[in-house]
């Protein structure tokens, strides 16, 4: 996916103006955090469970070498191959020399973010290889040629009017905006190339080490037929998703499908081990696996790693202010939200998206309901502070922090500077006691007006006084 | 009950009449208050802006102000989670100091949940005409656990009627330097707070951290809001006192 984080800025300002985006953010508005809500009355030792996650995945991670071995070798076991790809490119090559041996020429497919981030659709197609998305939210963003704006819901930057429109001018049918007839329309056009294609590729949200077994959760069916109907079946998915057990997965699970999209459970929860064995009736002929390090393996054993716990559920950008009013293609790559601002930098680089770690207000509404318990505003302060460290941040932003570190830690020099200062300001402030404009806080006072100060300092006033 | 009173900076070169309010309604409750002089901040605008030293320099200076105090309390959530949850962690390589910090950090309090959950005040000295909306701030709310302490204080002031807002939860914007680094985004936000405040046609906003009410004040005043009153918490249960100006 094309990366623009560093732009963040821009980004958002043209977000915050886009009228369209405005509008289907506020409809989209508190959907998933309602039904969040809701759903988790149904579980009364969430803390626990929560608890228990968290646990599992930190488990996971702290022994990644020797599930992901068990894994590979479970798999191998029944038939899977197991690929390990290091770089985002190496996903790429891996999946087109499949393809390629196997004279692939048209791939079907369910979601997957981590082809995201390789840019895999653009890949296969620079060869003549035909991939169509059949998830209906990346079937949308196929037609669109826009990439996904959230991990869950990709096209939820999107109105139904715009959908309809879009369905009419690319399949030449009459615009309907009734969403059982769309989703039908969708269906119409994708079954031929169920039907036609060579290959499926789907992501994987678990991989289950004692098994060898790639589960993927989800609503729509395309799932089933991108993984069963191709006589080859391909799952990309990150090292990090691996769990030990069944028995953990049915913990995370719980969480999961609550925290997403406020379900119970999800239409579908398929574990998909190896290709069709002897007597299934169905199945692909050759089952594959591409396991994707691409960053993930820099932040084991550094404070980062919890990052890595992460399921995947969307429920931190449901959640976060900050996403819900500029959407999630502001923030520029695959992984919007809390997450993402976590994730982009540490995988694509902190210089390539200098804003996304800032781009919060640490007010935790994230932390308080990711089911993994990862501290989002604290790993978002430890990009800052390297981000700091290493000389990234502009030097007006770090010389102001070492002036205000220097006068706090010296009360003397604080108590003038800031006895002089509030006079100042209050007298800028004039009758109304308001600033409109402040040098060097034009970031503040370009939209809201800054109430000046009473005039004295406390200290000041408590010292008169009591002498 | 001695008393260590954290004024923090904001208060004290912004709305030292919410210093003020905090010692009264201390006293009132029958607390010895000291103010220490050479306190100044917290260290948070350094640290959340990723200066570890900002936050080391000032919990050292914290602990040599205020640790032979049987409490402190701070007129702000923020400051005291600062206080409360990131101090011990900034010193992994000293446990002397950390278990100094934890001690004290454990007897350090934001100003409501001081008076409710540990002076148990029932009475308030207080009158305010007209109703109140009240937003919680991050800070408070999600790491310390304060909601209804205020709310509980606000229904002992007479004439005070608490008017709820849509989504009083929802962060205002100001997030400390974040509300001038990425100052689009703060505006919208505190746009989304100033409309669902003003829709429940409250007389005053009112909330526990200064940082939130000048972000909320900055933006009404700028949509041309003259009238609804911004107030911290402090000044509606202390009541209204001659301005020290
Ligand atoms: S960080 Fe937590 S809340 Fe966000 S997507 Fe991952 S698991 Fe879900």
């Amino acid at each position: 996916m094309q990366l623009t984080s560093f732009s963040f800025k821009s980004n958002v300002r043209r977000k915050l103006i886009d009228p369209l985006l405005q509008r289907n953010m506020k409809r989209f508005g508190g959907r998933f955090v309602e039904a969040r809500a809701a759903v988790m009355t149904e579980v009364d030792n969430l803390e626990t469970i929560r608890v228990a996650a968290a646990a599992i995945r930190d488990r996971s991670l702290a022994n990644l070498d020797s599930y992901l071995l068990t894994f590979e070798e479970r798999a191998r076991a029944r038939g899977t191959e197991v690929h390990w790809a290091e770089t985002a490119q190496d996903v790429n090559r891996i999946l087109i020399e499949i393809a390629q041996a196997n004279g692939v020429k048209k791939i079907v497919k369910s979601k997957s973010m981590v082809s995201e981030e390789s840019g895999l659709n653009d890949a296969v197609e620079a060869v003549g290889i035909q991939a169509v998305e059949t998830d209906l939210g990346e079937y949308i963003l196929q037609l669109a040629h826009e990439p996904p704006s959230h991990i869950i819901a990709p096209a939820i930057h999107k109105s139904v009017e715009e959908v309809a429109e879009l369905f009419s001018e690319k399949h030449h049918t009459p615009r309907s905006t009734d969403i059982p007839a769309l989703c039908r329309e969708a269906r119409e056009q994708l079954r031929p190339h169920f039907l036609s294609a060579d290959m499926g590729i789907s992501g994987g949200n678990f991989l289950i080490a004692e098994t060898g077994s790639v589960v993927i959760v989800t609503n729509e069916g395309n799932g089933r037929m991108v993984t069963t109907l191709p006589k080859i079946h391909v799952a990309i998915t990150g090292i990090e998703k691996v769990l030990p057990t069944l028995n953990d997965f049915s913990t995370i699970v719980r969480l999961l499908t609550r925290s997403a999209t406020g379900q119970s459970i999800t239409n579908y929860v398929s574990m998909l081990t190896g290709p069709r064995q002897e007597g299934d009736l169905d199945g692909p002929e050759q089952s594959h696996i591409i396991l994707v390090d691409s960053g993930r393996s820099r932040l084991l054993g550094t404070e980062m790693q919890k990052a890595l716990r992460c399921i995947r559920c969307g429920a931190c950008m449901n959640h976060c202010p900050v996403y819900q009013n500029i959407g999630g293609h502001a923030y520029g790559w695959v992984y919007p939200g809390p997450i993402g601002a976590i994730l982009t930098p540490s995988y694509v680089g902190l210089e390539n998206a200098l804003d996304l770690p800032q781009a919060s207000t640490l007010c935790g509404a994230c932390q308080v309901v990711c089911p993994v318990k990862i501290p989002l505003p604290e790993l978002m302060r430890v990009l800052r502070e390297k981000s700091f460290e290493q000389g990234l941040r502009p030097w007006y932003e770090r010389l102001s922090v070492r002036m205000w570190r220097g006068l706090a830690n010296h009360p003397r020099l604080y108590a003038l500077f800031t006895q002089l200062g509030v006079r100042v300001l209050r007298v800028l402030g004039g009758k109304k006691k308001l600033l409109h404009r402040l040098p060097g806080l034009d970031g503040w006072t370009e939209g809201r007006d800054m109430p000046a100060p009473q005039g004295r300092t406390f200290r000041e006033l408590y010292r008169k006084k009591h002498s | 009950m001695r008393v260590g009173l954290f004024v923090t900076c904001l208060v004290d070169m912004m709305r030292p009449r919410i210093g003020f309010a905090t010692l009264k309604l201390l006293q009132d409750a029958g607390c010895d208050v000291v103010v220490p002089p050479h306190q100044t901040c917290c260290g948070q605008p350094g640290f959340n802006s990723g200066d570890r030293e900002s936050g080391r320099a000032m919990a050292r200076r914290f602990l040599a102000d205020f640790e032979s105090f049987d409490h402190v309390v701070a007129p702000s959530g923020s400051c005291t989670g600062m206080i409360r949850c990131h101090y011990a962690e900034l010193f992994p390589e000293d446990p002397a100091l950390q278990t100094r910090l934890n001690a004290l950090s454990a007897r350090t309090f934001e100003l409501t949940d001081f008076l409710v959950n540990v002076l148990k005040v029932e009475r308030l000295e207080s009158a305010f005409q007209g109703s109140i909306t009240y937003h919680d701030s991050c800070s408070g709310l999600r790491e310390l656990g304060i909601k209804q302490q205020p709310r509980q204080l606000i229904g002992r002031v007479a004439g005070a009627r608490l008017q709820e807002m849509d989504k009083p939860e929802i962060c205002c914007g100001f997030g400390g330097t974040f509300s001038i680094k990425l100052g689009e985004i703060a505006t919208r936000m505190a746009d989304n707070k100033c409309q669902d405040a003003l829709t429940t046609k409250a007389d005053a906003i009112v909330g526990g951290d200064l940082g939130c009410l000048l972000n909320i004040e900055g933006r009404l005043r700028r949509l041309g809001d003259e009238t609804t009153q911004v107030l911290h918490v402090a000044e509606v249960l202390a009541g209204p006192e001659p301005d020290p100006n």
